[in-house]
């Protein structure tokens, strides 16, 4: 038998017919080595200390440009008042108000445009004429700045909620239908050819094979309607005002109207903060994904 | 297995296995197209070991998918005597979203088969490949010798019996293709399993095979047939199976040699 493989027999040690499942077992355990574990705080640690410095130099910043008197403080006021007035908003029912509003504003609409960007994605993809038909008009639609939608959604729906939607809806759908088109475009051949092998046809092989493999085109391309969704609601916001229902934008035009310089910081903070809270969300989703599939270690 | 013979008494008794008639395989039309199989005749026995060597544009690759039933023949006939077939590939096109055991329960599923019922088997396959404590764990983190076992499982969820394997080995070391010889001759034995296997590697068809077939390039004809008569298991080292081995690649180096004139 191999000698080199099991060198330190022990005296009883296994019998020839074994010798193969040993040898096995030992090819299996040289594939993994040790592991370097690190504790969660010290990861926690190493992801949010660069973050954390940016934020520094971010505001070191903002402070200098004030201290250098490029312009007077009313127009261009320093960190330090902003967020004080922040933390005093954060205690009004008005500004959880009008959160509140955006992101069920915000929720809707992308709710809505994953339906539909899935189905059209869905239809475009099986279908060689739609695709031929309609592909590159997704693609063109993708490119469209959605603040051009805001004339005509007036006029289609006057000053609405739907007015809003719609434009939510037109800016994100397309991003969405666009990265379920590319992922399953991008399925790999040999796993087509293996679900195939294993007996799945028809919905089963869209179910188990097709969408499964599209999975993290499919993620990137929410993540990106999302992006479009986020903006469109924001122009959306400041276009459309609706009596007696604050919103973000809202509020951010009624501090520029008021010449509220320290308002109008707040809510584009406020704004910048909910746009990362939520990417980070997707980023998460993402990674997770990513991870479980190997396509990017451990961090 | 005694069930299922009565109730299929129309297959012929001369052989229960795979049997090729005159296949050929052509690609395109007109000037261009390209003849991959041209008149293959080849039987196989029911739970014979059969080995396919060729250089490259052999169309072994061709022939597989044809016994697969993935693509169709341009003329002649095929006929595996409607047995279970499964087909693993030089890479193991495991499906990277699933564990090693959800690739080994999805083949259930396809088949049918209940979700308690998948949990077991799988268990019960990879432990028949040896991965006895490996299920959780997804391709990235498995090797490839093991990738190719957790194929290997799956293949035997789909309950095959003509199991055609695509140069299966040909990405490994030769360490781990040696062991997994051993592994694929013992599974093959227990399961009393039908192999068309394909592969370039001449000392890898003799340590395995029953039979050997060796078939000329562009267009892929059958140049030779060898039956290998050594005792089981062998060793890919040992004289009998290089002295085999140096015969073919001989032949097959010649084959290659009439495409460089």
């Amino acid at each position: 038998m191999d000698v080199d493989l099991i060198p330190h027999e022990p005296p009883d040690g296994p019998r020839p017919a074994d010798a193969f499942e040993v040898q096995l077992a030992g090819l299996d355990a040289l594939e993994f080595g040790e592991s370097s574990a690190s504790s969660p705080a010290q990861r926690l640690w190493s992801v949010t200390w660069p973050k954390v410095a940016a934020l520094v130099i971010a505001l070191a910043i903002w402070q200098s440009v004030v201290w250098s008197h490029w312009k007077p403080t009313y127009v261009l006021p320093p960190p330090g008042p902003v967020f004080r007035e922040l933390w005093h908003d954060a205690g009004t029912v008005l500004f959880w108000r009008a959160i509140g509003t955006t992101m069920r504003r915000a929720v809707v609409g992308f709710a809505i445009a994953v339906v539909l960007g899935l189905l059209i994605g869905g239809a475009v993809a099986r279908s060689r004429f739609l695709r031929s038909a309609v592909g590159s008009l997704i693609t063109g639609l993708q490119t469209m700045p959605s603040v051009v939608w805001f004339p005509l959604a007036i006029l289609l729906f006057k000053l609405s909620e739907s007015a809003i939607t719609f434009v939510v809806v037109i800016g994100a759908a397309p991003s969405i239908a666009n990265g379920f088109v590319g992922g399953i475009d991008h399925v790999p051949p040999l796993l087509l050819r293996s679900g195939r092998m294993l007996g799945a046809k028809g919905v089963r092989l869209w179910r188990h094979v097709i969408v499964p493999a599209a999975m993290p085109s499919i993620v990137a391309g929410l993540k990106q309607g999302w992006a479009f969704a986020w903006r469109s609601l924001m122009a959306g916001e400041l276009l459309v005002i609706i009596g007696h229902r604050p919103s973000v934008g809202e509020r951010l035009n009624d501090a520029e109207n008021l010449n509220d310089v320290v308002g109008l910081l707040v809510y584009m903070l406020v704004i910048l903060i909910l746009g990362i809270a939520v990417d980070a969300l997707f980023g998460a989703a993402d990674r997770s994904l990513r991870r479980r599939w190997g396509l990017i270690g451990r961090e | 297995m005694k069930v299922m013979e009565q109730a299929r008494p129309a297959v012929p008794e001369t052989t229960g296995g795979v049997s090729l008639d005159r296949v050929s395989k052509r690609f395109g039309t007109g000037p261009g197209a390209v003849v991959a199989l041209d008149g293959l005749t080849l039987t196989l026995d029911r739970g014979e070991f059969v080995c396919v060597v060729g250089a490259s544009g052999c169309g072994k690759t061709t022939l597989l998918n044809l016994v697969a039933g993935l693509d169709k023949p341009t003329s002649g006939t095929i006929e595996t005597a409607s047995l279970r077939t499964a087909l693993m590939f030089q890479e193991a096109a495991l499906f990277p979203w699933l564990t090693a055991a959800g690739n080994v329960e999805l083949a259930l599923r396809l088949r049918g088969v209940g979700r308690a019922e998948r949990r077991r088997q799988a268990a019960e396959l990879l432990g028949v490949v040896r991965l006895d404590g490996f299920g959780d764990r997804r391709p990235h983190e498995l090797s490839g010798g093991m990738r190719q076992r957790v194929a290997l499982a799956r293949s035997l969820a789909q309950d095959a019996e003509l199991l055609l394997m695509d140069e299966p080995f040909g990405a490994l070391d030769a360490m781990t293709r040696d062991i997994l010889h051993d592994e694929l001759e013992n599974v093959w034995r227990r399961r009393g399993l039908t192999v068309i296997f394909v592969t370039h590697n001449v000392r890898e068809a003799v340590r395995l095979g029953d039979r050997i077939v060796l078939l000329t390039s562009r267009p892929g004809r059958i140049a030779a047939e060898f039956a290998v008569g050594f005792s089981r298991p062998r060793r890919i080292e040992s004289p009998e199976v290089s002295g085999l081995a140096a015969t073919i690649t001989e032949q097959l180096r010649a084959e290659v040699a009439r495409h460089g004139r």
